[in-house]
């Protein structure tokens, strides 16, 4: 090792992590906002190329090398972390925290890696680290956490397969773009987009974060979707099935998000609508699309956080999730509601916030290509976005009906985490040029032009009255009490049917066939392992012989022909 | 003088302090005879692997006698890595276990305890060291029945029947062994091994030696508890004492194996390798029943040590998964394991060993909470539980992705693919486990725990930074490993 090498970022937050359970007050409040900055300012000491490497089992690892699109990724994972962290700061249990620092660690680690092998390490480094942040939601989280790590762990293992055999096919260990031409790199791909949250397992997302507990989801949110953009980005670029993934994962995110009830669970659809957009650019993968998803991933960890900053207030202030519990609570809470509305706005692409200048990038690289249907597909999904996530979740939860609650405002530091990420929501909407100056490929792009600024407004504003009009129309029914839950279920029938959503009830027989078919295997294989099953339970010494016996006549046999 | 006796050495060593641990009578004298004994033995291990690896396969003959008349001690890098890991996991156990004998056995049957402990050391060793196959059989013998008077001497009355069961299967499995022996000798008129494996050449088609292969598989894998062959085991270890449990789940089933690789790989390696034979294949497809059944048989357990052990059947499948690979990654990958494993579930035993000792249960729901009580045991359990699931950074990646390498080598992609597959098992039952120790309200039984004596808790923290340790510097185990397939596989060639 060189006594100049920066020393590697993502190790501040992971010591930080395994040093929290034993900090205590001040020491403690220190760790959680220090650690960030400090990993934020050692990422950009790292320069460009390999930094720290060596061999190990006969392989070339590289676990720090730096570029502009590692830097990118691990700044606002850091940035994120610092946010999380000062939201957090009034969490007691210390366990959620150190392991959701081990996790953003392991993140930036991710991100600074050289090679497939460091890469691996550090991503099931998160697995582990998220799953106990999951856990620490409390008694209801446990199964979620036991399903989500079990599928994290799946893609862990299709990933350690396809590294092996990558290794093993072409003898370098190193991390750079692949074509898809052999079975390990469809196994790399595979393990990589499990992660993104792609089809068929996209479940997994909304199923576990909601789980999780006020200021955990704040950090699941961030880091494990990202970093599988990250490595699409720098593994598969311009890998055409992608853009199928990408458009699938977005609408998916929609129709769920808008059948959905609970507020969390709306925003952690919208996460998998959200990374559908960055994964159809990274399909496309022109320098402006693969650009448009780097600089969506940055924009998108901010406003997302935000959201669940907001949603995460409410919940710890009231204690509820549900939207038809929540309502009116702009009139106690008008800071939480304001930056609710500012991340609101942003996640929808409203000019002048962050979202805005960054999606745009992804949709115009689509369009430059002439990729006419995707752009359209594109376009009528930002208006869904907006009905989703830009209206309905703060409608619901800070105005409608009033509910009667008067909570007060969140503890200083989550206001104080809030405003700060409401202010880098609209500072980047505002001014995107340093964030355009550090994504990987120079940007030759100016998002407020006049066409595209009320192109976009109007999208949005026909978006909204769609919403504002069918809620008009249901409202009536609301009168005769009709159950509220219906309500919604009602909003997503009429755009099911706008949606030609046949297609979901086939699917929903579908699945619920897969599930039975699952449920008998799995009680089958109960029959024969569970305590009193065949291979468990203690069998007479009698036909233990007996067996013995027959495994020998048996080789006999075998060897004899 | 002492050096050019260590072979010798290395088996009586342990026989004497038996014997003298049968006179003391007293416990804790007992105890101080079997810690010197332990103590000394990893270094006259290491002493003969560096030996070994300075100047090649030692061969010593027994009171004088020239081999193949007498018996031959013969020590290579395969059996001597052996020798190392039986002594240091011997070594390691003594100061664990004083505080958990005096717990678990009868005062007054504390110095037997010791010595038929030295007993069951010795015979692992001598059957790990001797060259001769009917010496082999001798000490199979001496650690076998050392190794059921542990067991019993468990305070649960299950104990016994365990103890009564596994030595029905022990002695059928020795009784194969002898026949499979006995027919070799009557077909080569010689029982030292390699004498044995020279004479071979050119009868390796005949019946008799066949029949002998056949004899020797299935006797051997009784005693490593290779699936379907592993019934005796479950029980075994669950009711044995603590500190037998550690002891015999990390070093005896791992001497099997090295019988198995030495018969396969030494002896009978032109047989072994004779195309026409399904060996490799019935080997590989146990080995893959073991990693998948036993594994998920684990996950329904309530009783920790049960479910551990069971755990024990599916890891040795990745064990002999190695030798059905039969290529150097592949092999590398088996051996390593063999020693990784009885680090990992030397470790798990005795974290589980110290929790038996402080709540005396070792059942699902009496366990809950316990993080909050012995955290330092639990977080040693949670570590060496990441362990054995193969998280990056412990031995049991090491061992994975040289098997996994091997399997790709082989141009088998779906093994690789189980092989990585079947660790999901093993997530799901340790991550039961950590869930419940963790997330869960203290259990009544757990309520008044707390961190179990220095003396325990000391040696299962050496044993779990040992797995960190080697998950980073693979120098020593994965090169010794990477030496003894080579030596291994030039048998087969």
């Amino acid at each position: 090792m060189i006594a100049s090498m920066p020393f590697p970022p993502a190790l501040v937050l992971i010591l930080a992590g395994l040093l929290l359970p034993f900090a205590r007050g001040n020491l403690r409040s220190v760790l959680l906002l220090g650690a960030p900055l400090v990993t934020l300012w050692l990422v950009w000491t790292v320069p460009d190329g390999a930094v720290w490497s060596f061999q190990f089992l006969g392989y070339q690892i590289t676990p720090l090398e730096g570029d502009a699109l590692s830097r990118l990724f691990a700044s606002i994972f850091a940035i994120m972390a610092f946010g999380g962290g000062l939201f957090a700061l009034n969490q007691d249990n210390t366990i959620e925290l150190a392991a959701a620092f081990f996790y953003a660690g392991s993140a930036v680690g991710v991100s600074l890696s050289g090679d497939l092998i460091s890469v691996f390490v550090y991503w099931e480094f998160m697995a582990v680290g998220s799953t106990i942040v999951i856990w620490s939601g409390g008694l209801l989280a446990q199964k979620a956490g036991m399903r989500y790590a079990a599928i994290h762990l799946l893609g862990g293992v299709l990933l350690m397969a396809g590294v092996a055999g990558e290794i093993a096919q072409t003898g370098s260990t190193t991390f750079e773009a692949m074509t898809l031409n052999s079975f390990p790199r469809y196994l790399i791909l595979a393990g990589f987009i499990i992660n993104a949250g792609a089809p068929p397992l996209s479940a997994w997302l909304p199923d576990a974060y909601p789980e999780a507990s006020w200021s955990g989801m704040v950090f699941l949110s961030a880091f494990t979707t990202k970093t599988a953009v990250y490595v699409l980005i720098r593994g598969f670029p311009g890998e055409e099935i992608l853009i199928f993934i990408g458009v699938y994962m977005i609408f998916y995110g929609i129709i769920y998000a808008i059948l959905e009830n609970d507020m969390r669970r709306i925003l952690a659809y919208s996460i998998v609508n959200q990374v559908g957009f960055m994964v159809t650019g990274i399909g496309i993968g022109t320098v402006m699309t693969l650009n448009g998803a780097a600089a969506h991933a940055f924009t998108h960890i901010i406003y997302k956080a935000l959201l669940l900053m907001s949603a995460g207030s409410v919940f710890y202030m009231t204690g509820k999730r549900k939207c038809t519990d929540l309502g009116g609570l702009f009139r106690t809470m008008p800071i939480t509601a304001t930056c609710g509305i500012i991340g609101a706005l942003s996640i929808s692409s409203f000019p002048l916030t962050s979202g805005f200048i960054s999606k745009s990038l992804i949709s115009q690289g689509a369009a430059d290509e002439h990729l006419m249907l995707i752009w359209m597909l594109l376009a009528a999904a930002s208006a869904g976005v907006f009905l989703h996530a830009g209206i309905k979740f703060p409608w619901f939860v800070f105005f409608q009906k009033d509910s009667g609650m008067r909570p007060k405002e969140p503890p200083w530091n989550m206001r104080a985490a809030m405003i700060f990420f409401s202010f880098l929501c609209i500072a980047l909407g505002v001014y995107p040029d340093p964030l355009y100056a550090i994504l990987p490929f120079e940007v030759d792009y100016v998002p407020y032009t006049t066409s595209h600024v009320v192109f976009q407004l109007q999208l949005l504003l026909f978006s909204g009255l769609a919403f504002f009009l069918l809620l008009g129309q249901l409202k009536r029914t609301l009168t005769i009490t009709l159950d509220f839950d219906w309500f919604y279920r009602g909003i997503g029938k009429v755009l099911a049917s706008e949606f030609d959503l046949k297609g979901a009830k086939v699917w929903a027989v579908f699945a619920e066939r897969i599930y039975r078919t699952v449920r008998r295997f799995t009680q089958e294989i109960y029959r024969h392992h569970g305590p009193q099953g065949i291979l468990a339970r203690t069998w007479p010494t009698g036909s233990m012989a007996f067996w013995t016996t027959l495994l020998l006549g048996a080789y006999l046999i075998a060897y004899y022909l | 003088m002492i050096a050019a006796n260590l072979p010798a050495l290395q088996v009586v060593l342990p026989l004497f302090g038996a014997v003298l641990c049968a006179f003391l009578q007293r416990g804790i004298l007992a105890w101080g005879v079997a810690l010197i004994v332990s103590l000394a033995m990893p270094f006259i291990a290491a002493g003969l692997l560096i030996q070994v690896l300075d100047s090649g396969t030692i061969s010593y003959a027994l009171g004088g006698w020239k081999p193949p008349i007498g018996i031959e001690y013969r020590v290579d890098v395969v059996n001597a890595f052996i020798l190392l890991l039986v002594s240091l996991i011997g070594a390691i156990i003594m100061p664990y276990a004083k505080a958990s004998v005096e717990k678990e056995i009868p005062a007054d049957r504390q110095a037997w305890f010791y010595a038929i402990y030295l007993l069951c050391l010795c015979g692992l060793l001598g059957m790990a060291i001797t060259g001769d196959a009917f010496n082999i059989f001798v000490f199979m013998e001496v650690s076998s029945l050392a190794a059921y008077a542990l067991i019993a001497m468990g305070r649960d009355r299950r104990a016994l029947l365990a103890a009564y069961q596994y030595l029905i299967m022990g002695t059928i499995g020795a009784t194969f062994y002898v026949i499979g022996v006995g027919l070799l000798y009557s077909m080569t008129g010689t029982l030292n091994l390699a004498d044995m494996a020279s004479r071979l050449g050119g009868i390796e088609n005949s019946r008799a030696v066949l029949a002998a292969m056949a004899f020797l598989t299935v006797g051997i894998s009784l005693k490593l508890a290779l699936f379907p062959l592993h019934v005796w085991l479950p029980n075994a270890y669950a009711y044995a004492p603590s500190v037998a449990t550690v002891f015999l789940a990390a070093t005896a089933t791992k001497v099997a194996v090295y019988l198995l690789l030495r018969y396969f790989f030494t002896v009978l390696g032109t047989v072994f390798a004779h195309k026409s034979l399904p060996i490799a294949e019935i080997v590989l497809i146990l080995s893959l029943a073991a990693m998948f059944g036993a594994s998920i048989v684990a996950i329904f357990q309530d009783d920790v040590k049960r479910m551990l052990a069971y755990s024990s059947v599916g890891q040795i499948g990745y064990i002999t998964l190695g030798i059905a690979i039969t290529n150097l990654a592949g092999l590398t990958g088996g051996i390593v394991h063999l020693f990784n494993h009885a680090l990992i579930k030397g470790s798990l035993f005795m974290a589980i060993g110290a929790v038996f000792y402080q709540i005396g249960s070792v059942k699902l729901d009496d366990v809950a909470g316990l993080g909050k009580r012995m955290p330092i045991t639990m977080g040693a359990f949670a570590i060496a539980g990441l362990s054995i699931i193969g998280a990056p950074g412990t031995v049991g990646f090491i061992s994975k992705w040289y098997l996994v390498l091997g399997a790709f080598e082989k141009g088998w992609w779906w093994l690789a693919f189980l092989i990585v597959a079947s660790s999901l098992i093993s997530v799901v039952y340790i991550g039961r486990i950590i869930e419940v120790v963790w997330f869960r309200p203290v259990s009544a039984a757990a309520k008044r725990a707390k961190e179990p004596p220095l003396s325990m808790l000391v040696p299962t923290l050496l044993l779990v930074a040992a797995t960190i340790y080697f998950g980073f510097d693979t120098t020593a185990t994965a090169g010794i490993a990477g030496l003894a397939a080579e030596l291994l596989l030039a048998g087969i060639r």
